[in-house]
């Protein structure tokens, strides 16, 4: 489904400040995959997801979505397949713009936009049906702005947005970051349970050690711009978290650092 | 009195097309354009010259429509291809339609008199009220479109609507297309009014639009896009009653405007936000007060 090839990163090259985002980095997902991935503060992981959705163009390397090399195409060219979930919550949804209205541009994403109408009476009724699956109530204020609304709530939004529409491949980045411990847990349900009824290929970057053994069927450990561990199913099963840092530790030679880690 | 009110009522239908055309750069887009102040001598040069030339007025002005739009795509591609700032590209793009706009009139300005003309046999406030509402029902309607759904969240979060597949640069320059091609056809309306187009008319067009679109925002409120629009015309309305009234003071000289326009700007800016903050301490300063009483405490010495 999702293929990385040989995939280096440097950023501003030649200059005292190079430095090395990804080293030749490799990954494939099968279809369906759930892959959390973990990793000390600048390993590349926020990178990663930049070059797979098509934000930065990697310096070496390609990038493949169900077998087509989609190295050439720009961010909008890819977000056909790709679904999106940034860290700030403000960052997936338009403020000045209702929830219907939000809603419709996601509709659109793998579709082309012409004149006809964005919001009709039957796209509102497939909005209201999908905001319920959050259970907060935001089918009840379709023609309230965004803006008005919480953090935990905008993020659950942008969750649904990037995922109603069935996205060949779903990427969050540390999506519960930026939330309160209680909201936070709320998205990390949504996330689950959506990804599971979809049965999306999801790659998901946490600093959440417990939700990431917990999560999903494959847990990739990252440093340096390097996959370097890969922890397939059933090895992931009856792992802890003690182990997880174990394992960090005694490949790359020192502790996990991650300013915002939580580990469970 | 009551002609220099129609006049006023006129004046500010006819500017009402420009007005639109800002809102959607400043407003919608989030782009601060000065092309405008080119762009609207362009609409009046074209809608002028080709009227002298014995084109009928009505493709004149929808030829102004389309010269503006080509020069807000010029705006709109400096800015998104060549990457620079938005502010400087509309400033290259004004200075540079200065020329062209000379070479399209021929000579500084250009008369209308004794031509055939836009507003022949018929009543500028009956037509400017057809088209100024046709406009704004219109841009509400776009507005309501896949397009133009994706055009207002590039203006609101770029990054976005990027996610959800759309090309920005695409979005942006059609915004500035749109923008301009509404200044531009005022512009040529303007001059069948006045019957003549000179090349200085554009100058300061920038500052009445934002005028317009500020005062109608601080007067009516733009709380959906249908009330935006329409404080946009209705603020163009009384930025020209406020422009007729001062000047019949005495001591004021028409050359006095332009100042007059950035003091009405500044108003129209400053009141609501300083209105706002009035609000937000007094609630603060209440919400406080209640707290501290639900703690069952008095507020202790210290503060003021
Ligand atoms: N736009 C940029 N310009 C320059 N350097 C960058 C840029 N983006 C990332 N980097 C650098 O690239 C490296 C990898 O950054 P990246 O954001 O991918 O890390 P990360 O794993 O997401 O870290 P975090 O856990 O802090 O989110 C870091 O050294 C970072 O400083
Ligand atoms: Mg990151």
């Amino acid at each position: 489904m999702l293929e990385i090839l040989n995939v280096s990163k440097l950023f501003n090259p030649g200059t005292v400040d190079e430095k090395t985002a990804l080293v030749g980095a490799n990954l494939t997902m099968k279809p369906g995959d759930f892959v959390t991935v973990i990793g000390s503060n600048g390993a590349g992981k926020s990178t990663l997801m930049n070059i797979i959705s098509g934000v930065m163009k990697p310096d070496a390397g390609a990038v493949k979505i169900d077998g087509q090399d989609v190295s050439a195409l720009s961010e909008h060219g890819r977000s056909r397949w790709i679904g999106r979930v940034f860290q700030d919550p403000m960052a997936g949804t338009a403020p000045r713009m209702t929830i219907e209205e939000n809603m419709a541009i996601a509709y659109t994403r793998d579709k082309s936009r012409g004149f006809s109408f964005g919001v009709t009476r039957a796209k509102r009724a497939i909005f209201k049906q999908e905001l319920q699956r959050l259970g907060i109530g935001l089918e009840n204020r379709l023609g309230a702005k965004v803006g008005l609304l919480s953090g935990g709530e905008r993020q659950a939004l942008s969750l649904l947005m990037a995922t109603f529409t069935r996205p060949q491949i779903l990427l969050l980045d540390e999506h519960t970051a930026a939330l309160d411990p209680a909201r936070a847990e709320l998205i990390t349900e949504l996330t689950e349970t959506i990804v599971r009824d979809m049965k999306l290929t999801t790659l998901m970057v946490t600093h959440n050690m417990e939700q990431a053994i917990r999560l999903g069927n494959r847990l990739i450990m990252m440093d340096k711009g390097r996959i370097i561990l890969d922890v397939p199913e059933e090895r992931k099963k009856d792992l802890t978290v003690e182990q997880l840092l174990g394992e960090f530790e005694r490949i790359s030679g020192k502790k996990l650092a991650d300013d915002r880690i939580v580990l469970g | 009195m009551l002609t220099s009110l129609t006049g006023a009522v006129e004046s500010g239908l006819l500017y009402a097309l420009m007005a639109l055309g800002v809102f959607i750069t400043f407003r919608i887009l989030d782009f601060p354009d000065l092309t405008v102040d080119g762009s609207f001598t362009t609409g009046a040069a074209i809608g002028a010259v080709m009227t002298v030339n014995g084109t009928a007025p009505w493709i004149a002005v929808l030829c102004a429509f389309a010269g503006g739009a080509l020069a807000g795509t010029c705006t709109g591609l400096l800015h998104t291809k060549g990457k620079i700032n938005g502010l400087l590209a509309g400033i290259i793009m004004m200075i540079a339609l200065y020329s062209i706009n000379l070479r399209i009139l021929g000579k500084p300005n250009v008369s209308l008199r004794n031509m055939d003309n836009f507003f022949n046999n018929v009543s500028v406030m009956i037509v400017m009220i057809v088209i100024a509402v046709a406009v704004k029902l219109l841009i509400d309607l776009f507005f309501k479109t896949d397009i133009g759904l994706s055009l207002r969240a590039t203006g609101d979060n770029a990054r976005m609507i990027r996610s959800f597949g759309a090309n920005t640069d695409v979005t942006t320059i059609f915004g500035v297309a749109l923008s301009n091609a509404l200044v531009a056809t005022s512009g040529a309306l303007v001059a069948h009014y006045q019957k003549f187009a000179d090349n200085n008319m554009g100058i300061g067009m920038i500052v009445i639009g934002l005028a317009s679109v500020i005062i109608g925002e601080a007067i009516f409120g733009a709380r959906t896009i249908f009330r935006a629009t329409l404080a946009v015309v209705l603020g163009s309305l009384v930025y020209r009653i406020i422009y007729a009234l001062a000047l019949r003071i005495e001591w004021l000289e028409a050359s006095d405007m332009k100042l007059i326009t950035a003091v009405i700007i500044i108003f129209a800016l400053v009141v609501p936000s300083t209105r706002r903050l009035i609000k937000q301490k007094n609630i603060a300063r209440k919400r406080t007060a209640e707290m501290l009483a639900s703690l069952g405490k008095a507020p202790s010495g210290g503060g003021r």
